[in-house]
């Protein structure tokens, strides 16, 4: 008896004994395997849903918190935006086509899936050094698995961030973000409501892919995980797109009671879900499912995650409309079964009952752990770590020019331009051509601004700052366009939970998060949990990455990033202080990721931001940027780029050179504006009481800053932007 | 006038031309279903840009067999206007409406990019409203839009002014660094010798708002509208 099949399942022996407990007796094998996707942490949260707690969730504006397939809230005109953020990180590491394809796949489906129409997709990746064929490889599959499956649905992907650090090599991250769009009375909910309605799975047919994936996002990667590819999922981005129209007409003429996405754990998860939500049991009959493979176990297609598939419940008597509109996109429609009122979750194969659990086992009984969290303790020496010890370097543009070739810096357009960001006709600042992409919302006045953001080097250096710049600088981000914020969806990457180092930094982590979003204003309205991306033991950094949405009232007042016009006036907002610490120049140049990251004054933060905004909708601002990896220097250089207009520069300060330039201090922003609008700008500042300074003006082809009256650098537009283009040669030749 | 948009499965800019024929130029406008066998009634259909049948196989090879094409390709004989965007125009070469074939993009990748194009013929219904040799503005977005005909077939494009659009750069010079996926001789957009077809790789109906940042696709469209009425004057 010392086969446990629980174990290669993921679930410890307390776990087993508690079902045991439950059930009052032994779970039979299918039982067992819908036990062990349920309680895995990818579907039951159980390390970090104490935690997540913390998160302010609610909103005047917030019409749909966590807990159902994506969040909602309210832009007026009676529309509302769907939005969420999910990881596929542990696919894309094995499989990093497929993977990063099936990611893009799932989050659209949890979109629409609320009744909204996707209307762009964003993505936030982390890989390794290139210098690493692996991670070239990874690097390659998972843009072209976006671009493959993006692409043919007709999703515009219009944003996201691309890092790199050692810590991510073998363990790449693959965040996708998908934003929706919906009148206000037509979003669906994922609930089983109505006994006696029926059940049905409709989409592609079920097959044996994928079978356990949820385990397999919820243990460590190893020399093992290759075995685990099976577990990886095929994408089929035609059908995705036909099911999308499909289930938006269905959603359009008003046929259903409830609608969920059919991802990790498949119908398992979808089954129970939709019947806890709505407090209700399921009777579903496994041999009415349609395959795509002979022979397959009650085991196998309780448990497959076979793609572009959904479960929907009809309101009675449209029943047959539904398969109508289905089969009209060819595409099946098939009832597997009831809602019931016993609560239980009843899977028989014909006469025979396979699984009979109550649903509320499976979604609330999951165990939830806190660990014991300790903080590492090479921390305390990184901070230590002398800074100002280190030297000036000798050439301030030379550096300029490595920051901007750096690949966390660099222009990524190599990258963009392999996805369809124009598709829908709504992409009105298109991606890096601002701080966050904009959309319009046809019909309107109105944009929609986007972003994801997050440094997980600073998360690494000190969780709780690193979370709550997160936050703030996907905000500032937004706020540079002229967006208010409405909301937010995190993706929460992170080691083991189950070792105290990495307990405590994800705590602190939500906790920065929580601060900040409390102070901005900022709901959380969904998100997702990515533990245990370590390979062979190492973890990545801490990474919470941000996803973000915006409302623009007014979609003629809206601004890039790129210098406008000659004679423009310099204006930096905020001020720039003595932290290198974490800073992208101290990697690169010193080859040092060490010090604190820069501290967050959440008040000023929230002033600055303000100002911008008000100063954008009075039309007082040719463009906006702001200060993030690489410095004030950095901001500028692109600026410029985009702009194709140089700038002269005079920084007036006693702080050293490389900290005037390359020092990452938050709550910054370089805006120009024409010289008759300076004094209202400046007013604006002190009523928001935003610290400022004039520190120069547009024109010329170059780019020259000096501190007081000694030149720090000089360098060409044409330069710079052979630096900021070097790695899409490097890489494409 | 009145056009039609074809809905394929896979479709994914129809709702884009949709939008800008109804909306932006105010035109009587209808989706047409791929199983749709007649179209009787409309004067100039548009294949739409997309992933019909997701593009497998071949992008348009599975396109051509709709029912709906055996239609497009009676309405063309009769003289009605069809424009094939994109994938449009890879079902239209696949169809035998246009000649040549698409390979895929010499970078082997998926481009999505502002283009610049020149008009080499605007003696035509979709371009009488640009000046001959003027230079527009045009994104594209697809991974099969190298363009390859036969010497023969080339030639004989060329003598009857059958290449309308070319890639080239911003002051109109058709040079290989313009050339965004190693077409033959830059070539963006055909017509048919008859010059009621048109194929063309950008899209037209993404630049055809100010906020969208360019309005030349929209002159394509107008040209359209325009023509119209002087149709028998002219004769297509």
């Amino acid at each position: 008896m010392l086969h446990k099949p629980w174990q290669e399942m993921g679930l410890t022996d307390e776990e087993y004994e508690r079902i045991v407990h439950l059930l009052g007796r032994e779970p039979n094998y299918v039982e067992l395997g819908m036990f062990a996707v349920m309680w895995s942490e990818h579907c039951g949260y159980k390390h970090s849903r104490p935690i997540l707690k913390m998160f302010p969730t609610s909103a005047p504006w917030v019409l749909q918190g966590p807990g159902e397939n994506a969040g909602v809230v309210d832009i007026g005109d009676n529309l509302a935006v769907v939005f969420k953020i999910e990881s596929h990180n542990h696919p894309s590491a094995i499989e990093p086509f497929q993977g990063a394809a099936t990611g893009v796949g799932g989050i659209v489906r949890d979109i629409f899936a609320m009744g909204a129409r996707p209307i762009a997709l964003l993505d936030s990746l982390r890989f390794g050094p290139l210098d690493n064929p692996r991670n070239r490889y990874l690097l390659s599959g998972v843009v072209g698995g976006i671009s493959f499956y993006g692409n043919c649905i007709g999703v515009p992907t219009v944003g996201g961030e691309v890092g790199f650090a050692p810590c991510y090599t073998n363990n790449p991250l693959v965040n996708v973000m998908c934003v929706g769009l919906i009148e206000r009375d037509k979003i669906q909910r994922g609930r089983a409501s109505g006994v006696g309605n029926s059940v049905m799975v409709v989409g592609a047919r079920t097959g044996r892919d994928g079978i356990h994936g949820a385990t397999f996002a919820s243990e460590e990667l190893s020399e093992a995980s290759e075995e685990r590819r099976p577990s990886v999922q095929v994408g089929d981005p035609f059908r995705e797109k036909l099911l999308i129209e499909a289930c938006l007409e269905v959603v359009k003429e008003d046929l259903l009671v409830g609608m969920q996405d059919m991802g990790a754990a498949g119908i398992t998860s979808s089954t129970a879900e939709t019947a806890s939500r709505a407090g209700t049991g399921m009777e579903i009959d496994v041999s009415l499912v349609p395959r795509r493979e002979e022979g397959m176990t009650p085991y196998e297609v309780m448990l497959s995650e076979s793609q572009e598939r959904m479960l929907v419940i009809p309101k009675k008597g449209c029943e047959e409309r539904v398969k109508e509109i289905f089969k009209r996109w060819g595409l099946e429609a098939v009832e597997i079964g009831k809602v019931t009122s016993d609560g239980v979750l009843r899977v028989k194969e014909g006469d025979r009952v396979v699984a009979e659990i109550p649903v509320r086992y499976l979604t609330e009984e999951c165990p939830v752990y806190i660990r014991e969290r300790r903080k590492p303790e090479f921390l305390s020496e990184l901070w230590a770590y002398p800074l100002n010890e280190l030297p000036e370097p000798s050439d301030y543009g030379e550096v300029l020019l490595k920051l901007l070739s750096s690949p966390n810096i660099a222009s990524k357009e190599w990258i963009y331009k392999q996805y369809d960001y124009m598709v829908r006709i709504d992409t009105v600042v298109r991606p890096g051509a601002a701080d966050a992409a904009v959309l319009r919302v046809k019909g309107t006045k109105k944009g929609l601004a986007v972003t994801t953001d997050g440094n997980g080097r600073y998360c690494y250096l000190d969780p709780e700052t690193g979370g709550a710049i997160a936050v703030a600088e996907a905000a500032r981000n937004l706020s540079c366009t002229g967006a208010r914020p409405l909301g937010l969806t995190d993706c929460l990457n992170f080691g083991n939970p189950e070792k105290p180092e990495v307990a405590w930094q994800f705590y602190h982590c939500v906790l920065g998060m929580s601060r900040a979003c409390n102070y901005l204003n900022i709901p959380v309205v969904g998100g997702n949990v990515s533990f245990y991306n370590e390979t062979s033991g190492e973890a990545i950094y801490p990474t919470p990455v941000v996803g973000m949405v915006g409302l623009l009232e007014n979609i003629d007042r809206r601004c890039t990033a790129g210098f406008k016009q000659e004679g423009d006036l310099l204006l930096l907002l905020g001020e720039t202080r003595d932290e290198l610490g974490g800073s992208e120049y101290l990697a690169l140049v010193h080859g040092v990721v060490a010090g604190r990251p820069p501290q967050l004054e959440l008040n000023l933060e929230a002033a600055v931001q303000q100002m911008v905004r008000e100063a954008i909708a009075r039309g007082l601002v040719q463009a906006a940027h702001d200060c993030s990896e690489g410095g004030l220097a950095v901001t500028l250089a692109e600026m410029a780029i985009l702009g194709g207009v140089g700038a002269k520069i005079t920084l007036d300060s006693p702080l050293r050179a490389s900290s005037l330039l390359f020092s990452e201090t938050q709550s910054r922003i370089v805006v120009s504006a024409r010289p008759d609008k300076v004094g209202e700008l400046e007013e604006l500042a002190r009523v928001f009481r935003v610290p400022f300074k004039i520190i120069g003006t547009c024109g010329g082809k170059t780019l020259s800053i000096s501190a007081g009256l000694k030149p720090l650098l000089n360098l060409s537009l044409g330069e710079m932007e052979a630096g900021w283009q070097k790695m899409a040669v490097d890489l494409e030749g | 006038m009145k056009f039609g948009v074809i809905v394929f499965p896979g479709s994914n800019c129809d709702q884009d031309v949709y939008y800008v024929l109804r909306t932006v130029l105010d035109q009587p406008v209808d989706y047409i279903w791929h199983t749709e066998t007649s179209l009787k009634g409309y004067d100039c259909v548009v294949l739409p840009g997309g992933f019909s049948y997701g593009d497998y196989l071949r992008a348009g090879a599975i396109a051509r067999f709709a029912p709906v094409m055996s239609a497009v390709v009676e309405f063309a004989r009769q003289g009605g206007l069809v424009l094939g965007i994109c994938n449009g125009f890879q079902i239209l070469l696949e169809a035998g409406l246009l000649p040549g074939a698409m390979l895929r993009n010499n970078c082997l990748k998926f481009r999505c990019q502002d283009t610049y194009l020149r008009v080499e013929n605007n003696n035509t219904p979709f371009t009488n409203r640009f000046r001959q040799g003027q230079v527009i503005k045009m994104p594209i977005a697809h991974n099969e839009g190298n363009y390859y005909a036969d010497p023969e077939t080339l030639r004989k494009l060329k003598e009857r002014g059958q290449v309308i659009f070319r890639y080239c750069t911003p002051e109109g010079e058709i040079t290989p660094k313009a050339n965004p996926n190693g077409s033959l001789e830059n070539i963006a957009g055909i017509i048919n010798e008859e010059g009621n077809v048109l194929g063309l790789m950008p899209h037209p109906e993404r630049c055809a708002e100010e906020v969208l940042g360019g309005t030349d696709g929209r002159e394509l469209f107008a040209s359209i509208i325009d023509w119209w009425p002087h149709r028998f004057r002219a004769g297509a």
